[in-house]
């Protein structure tokens, strides 16, 4: 058996998808469900690029089968709406090419979520497994740092 | 001009397109698929220099799948930018491992992947080059047996037959008998790095289709749609109106999509399937070693100063590493000789600068283009000076920084607006990294902080006719949509380009809207969006064709205000009466005509168009290298602060900091940004960042878990400012700012360094082990 079907749920929709055994989760977000947010950019789970949520932690969709995660819950950057982290990604100019922002901006909210008082040593290790080329990062930690800082504050 | 009372330039205006790629709206080449798209793999190679005795394909046309296999015999033939000396599939021979020796056509890309992966290949493997000062002896086997026979694309490349070397660039400035006599002092150094690489995160792909009447479209992760269309006529001999390049939003380019390498083989792909469409894209492996890299170099650099630190003297020897091919190597190695001496007068000049072959994968442009490269050999030699010397190294800068009068190495007459302000960017970088407090103390933990300093300049060179245009098309709501063939790949330009067409059409930005992707078929030609030079020359074509258009709306605005066009002016999306506002009409009912109340209409669309292209560039004489290469110098200064354990020979980069002479900045946000992100990239090549090869040539560390980059944990706190002298004939007094963070970092980074140390660290990349060994005396 080379193919078979497997449920996912997808942005809280349930899909039923037809995929070869080998493969990857990233290949079928992008070329059967045309969600193209999950970037190819090393395919070897160095960069962080393709990361999606699943069941609420950050993962390299090129790291992972499709098949391993029948009937687990998947978030990826199509799935976020309206979140601070996005907007504040935005007004930080926490981005510049782009490409790596949706792996960033899943990475760091999966952070702000399972890791609310994040210390500064805590928030460097998370975002240690993405890559951006081109902003230096420094706009990227500041707004990890600001947003939980304002739930801080909120609570 | 009058930079007083701007609107929109200068301002923190927001970027345009930062909301859709924060949810992931932003569709990039890779992400448009068309069914029925064929997929493309390549097979590469794994020998660095060998010749190719028999490349067996038929068990991979066998494959499941598969349409089509193409070799180099499908097209033996060489291209290249400025040498042609590349066949676009390797033929007869491999230069470098990586190269590409076929490609599979299939279905799918796990089946053109598995059938690439049957292709064998007989090599008679040949003596491997991995040094450019071994590769130019005599006695070095030749890289390029034919390259008398190879055809100069670009007035001004001169490669030297029988040898190794693909370009060389004299420049001949001043007597340097004269220079050595009046030096009292004197430092010689050598310098080397291996080649590394720009490592965007989204990696080369292109698609191509070759329709029934000819016409090709090609869609490509490029920074010159029209470099492609320019490169793809010239080597297949198609009419370039016949070939259309449609680029969407680029993943980060750095100059290594500024070339053109995929594009010829997907053409060939497709062409070889009947014209359907067919697809490459580079695996992260593909696009670090099959694809163009940094530019390595090894140089040897001897300064002359009299006793009280005035330069006299100086001579360059540059061996650009190019790699198997030469690319736009041969224009590095160029830009790397006109401006060798960095931002410092120096009367006497002779450098040589060979573009060498090498059986490494080959070069291209590389932000900063030959600068960061030339920077670090300089920048050190100079600190070696000022050790020499006695002198603090920030005064020795200023001693001898170059100022409106004088000439650059090719003898162009710098005045006061083609250069920027070299002191005073020194003077602000001293304070910014509190130089009074000491380059060099000690931490109680036994750690040493040092600090380290550079300056710069570039200019951007580009070819002597470079162009970009602009056009203008009105909507019904009076808003302008803005076409440009600039390409974003993460600089900001579409913004930038925005608000000077804001400012000059006094027009709320929301009612620009600026065209994302870029086509051949429907934008205005433009060069490359390369060489820092798209503020200038988009910008300036923005501005023609703003003019253009406020001409034409004055026009008609006359006609319905029943006045002269003298009489109105264009702002707030009015034409009115410029000394009574109350009579206006709107932009929306002129710029697609203006309908009288009885129903008669004039005017018809409104459509701006503009453009703009360097002027009074120049080739160089090939003996002196006299001549203009660009249009302008921008300049900065930059420092580094490091904490260095003597005990493990292991640092911290504490402090970054860059000043730039950036004419007038458009946009303060993006400027930072690209400062701070050029000095992030500068860094970790500086600090870690180089392909690492065996004996045989072979890549070591050809992906992102071997090929090291700094992470966000590891990067510095960056330090900005800006001064601004401005560029009188750039947009509102702009210069070219986007590639100057990366330049002066390795400088910078060795210099603090290596007062840290007590061991002058003269290669790259600075990591603990190469410190350790040149501390131990180790190295040679």
């Amino acid at each position: 058996m080379l193919n078979q079907v497997v449920k996912l749920t997808i942005n809280g929709i349930e899909k039923e998808v037809y995929v070869r055994n080998a493969e990857t989760l990233i290949h079928t977000l992008r070329h059967e469900l045309g969600l193209m947010g999950a970037k190819p950019a090393c395919n070897n789970g160095d960069c962080g690029a393709c990361t999606v949520l699943v069941d609420g932690l950050p993962l390299n969709s090129c790291h992972t089968l499709t098949v391993e995660n029948e009937n687990r819950s998947i978030t990826t950057i199509e799935g976020l709406t309206d979140t601070t982290i996005q907007e504040r990604f935005i007004k930080n100019w926490a981005i510049q090419c782009g490409y790596c922002t949706p792996g960033f901006v899943l990475n760091s909210y999966a952070l702000i979520e399972t890791e609310p008082d994040a210390d500064d040593a805590t928030i460097d290790e998370w975002l240690d497994s993405n890559i951006c080329r081109c902003t230096g990062y420094q706009e990227i930690k500041q707004t990890v740092k600001e947003v939980i800082q304002m739930r801080g504050t909120n609570e | 001009m009058d930079t007083q009372n701007l609107t929109y330039v200068g301002k923190d205006i927001p970027r345009i397109d930062l909301k859709d790629k924060a949810y992931g709206k932003v569709r990039y080449t890779n992400d448009e698929s068309k069914p029925g798209t064929l997929s493309a793999a390549l097979h590469i190679s794994t020998h660095a220099h060998a010749r190719l005795k028999h490349v067996d394909v038929n068990e991979a046309l066998k494959s499941p799948g598969v349409h089509a296999v193409i070799t180099g015999e499908d097209f033996p033939y060489q291209v290249g930018p400025l040498l042609g000396d590349r066949p676009p599939i390797a033929y007869k021979k491999v230069r470098y491992y990586g190269e590409p020796i076929a490609v599979v056509v299939a279905d799918q890309e796990h089946q053109a992947k598995y059938a690439a992966g049957l292709i064998k290949v007989e090599y008679e493997p040949l003596p491997v080059l991995q040094s450019p000062r071994e590769a130019i002896k005599k006695e070095a086997p030749l890289i390029h047996e034919n390259m008398k026979d190879y055809t100069v694309m670009v007035k001004g490349v001169h490669s030297v037959p029988n040898t190794n070397i693909a370009n060389l660039t004299k420049i001949r400035k001043g007597d340097m008998k004269t220079g050595w006599k009046e030096s009292d002092i004197t430092v010689e150094e050598k310098f080397s790095f291996k080649p590394a690489d720009h490592a965007a995160l989204e990696t080369r792909v292109s698609r191509a289709e070759i329709l029934k009447d000819g016409h090709v479209y090609i869609y490509s992760a490029t920074q010159g749609p029209f470099y492609v269309q320019k490169l793809l006529s010239e080597c297949f001999n198609i009419e370039p109106g016949k070939i259309s390049v449609e680029t969407p939003l680029v993943g980060g380019a750095f100059g290594g999509k500024g070339c053109v390498q995929l594009e010829f083989i997907v053409y060939l792909a497709s062409r070889a399937v009947g014209g359907r469409m067919v697809s490459l894209v580079n695996t992260r492996e593909e696009d670090l070693i099959s694809s163009p890299v940094h530019i390595g170099l090894e140089a040897n650099v001897k300064l002359g100063a009299t006793k009280n630190g005035k330069l006299k003297a100086a001579s360059y020897e540059f061996y650009f590493n190019t790699g198997g091919y030469s690319d736009m190597g041969a224009g590095m190695s160029k830009a790397g000789a006109v401006d060798c001496t960095g931002p410092y007068k120096i009367d006497h000049v002779h450098c040589d600068s060979y573009c060498v072959y090498t059986n490494m994968p080959y070069a291209t442009s590389f932000r900063g283009f030959g600068h960061p490269e030339l920077t670090f050999v300089m920048e050190r030699a100079m600190d070696l000076l000022a050790e020499k010397l006695a002198i603090d190294p920030i005064e020795l800068r200023l001693m001898n920084a170059i100022k409106p009068g004088d000439t650059t190495p090719t003898q162009t007459h710098l005045n006061s607006s083609n250069i920027g302000d070299v002191s005073s960017c020194l003077r602000r970088i001293k304070e910014l990294i509190n130089w009074s407090e000491g380059q060099s103390t000690t931490t109680q933990d036994g750690k040493v902080r040092t600090k380290g300093i550079t300056s710069f300049w570039k200019t951007s060179s580009t070819p002597p006719n470079a162009t970009a245009g602009v056009i203008l098309i009105f909507n019904i709501d009076g808003s302008v949509n803005l076409n440009s063939a600039a390409i974003e790949h993460g600089q900001g330009t579409k913004t930038v380009l925005a608000q000077i067409l804001a400012e000059k059409l006094q027009m709320d930005m929301k009612k620009i809207h600026v065209t994302m992707e870029v086509n051949t078929k429907y934008d205005p030609h433009q060069w490359k969006t390369v060489a820092s030079s798209t503020t200038y020359l988009a910008g300036r074509a923005v501005m023609a064709a703003a003019e253009d258009a406020i001409f034409q709306l004055k026009q008609i605005g006359a006609v319905a205000l029943k006045c002269l066009p003298a009489d109105v002016v264009v702002g707030n999306g009015k034409v009115y009466i410029k000394d009574s506002p109350e009579f206006y009409v709107n932009i929306k009912d002129v710029a697609v005509g203006y309908k009288f109340p009885n129903g008669n209409s004039i005017g018809g669309l409104i459509i701006g168009g503009g453009s703009h292209i360097v002027r009074h560039l120049t080739p160089l004489d090939p003996e002196t290298g006299y001549g203009k290469p660009g249009p302008q110098w921008t300049v900065g200064a930059q420092a580094i602060e490091v904490e260095y354990d003597p005990q493990e020979y292991t640092y911290k980069i504490i402090k970054a900091a860059t000043v730039l002479d950036a004419g007038k900045v458009i946009n303060p946000n993006a400027a930072i940004g690209q400062m701070r992100g050029g000095m992030y990239l500068g860094l970790s090549w500086a600090s870690r960042e180089t392909f690492m090869f065996n004996e045989e040539g072979r890549v070591l560390n050809p992906q992102f878990r071997s090929y090291d980059i700094l992470r966000a944990s590891e990067v510095p706190e960056y330090l900005v400012d800006f001064i601004e002298t401005p560029l009188v004939d750039g947009p509102y007094g702009a210069r070219g700012i986007g590639e100057y963070g990366v330049i002066g970092m390795a400088g910078a980074l060795s210099n603090s360094l290596s007062i840290a140390s007590g061991s002058s660290l003269n290669q790259l990349p600075l990591t603990p082990e190469f410190i350790w060994e040149s501390v131990e005396g180790r190295n040679d």
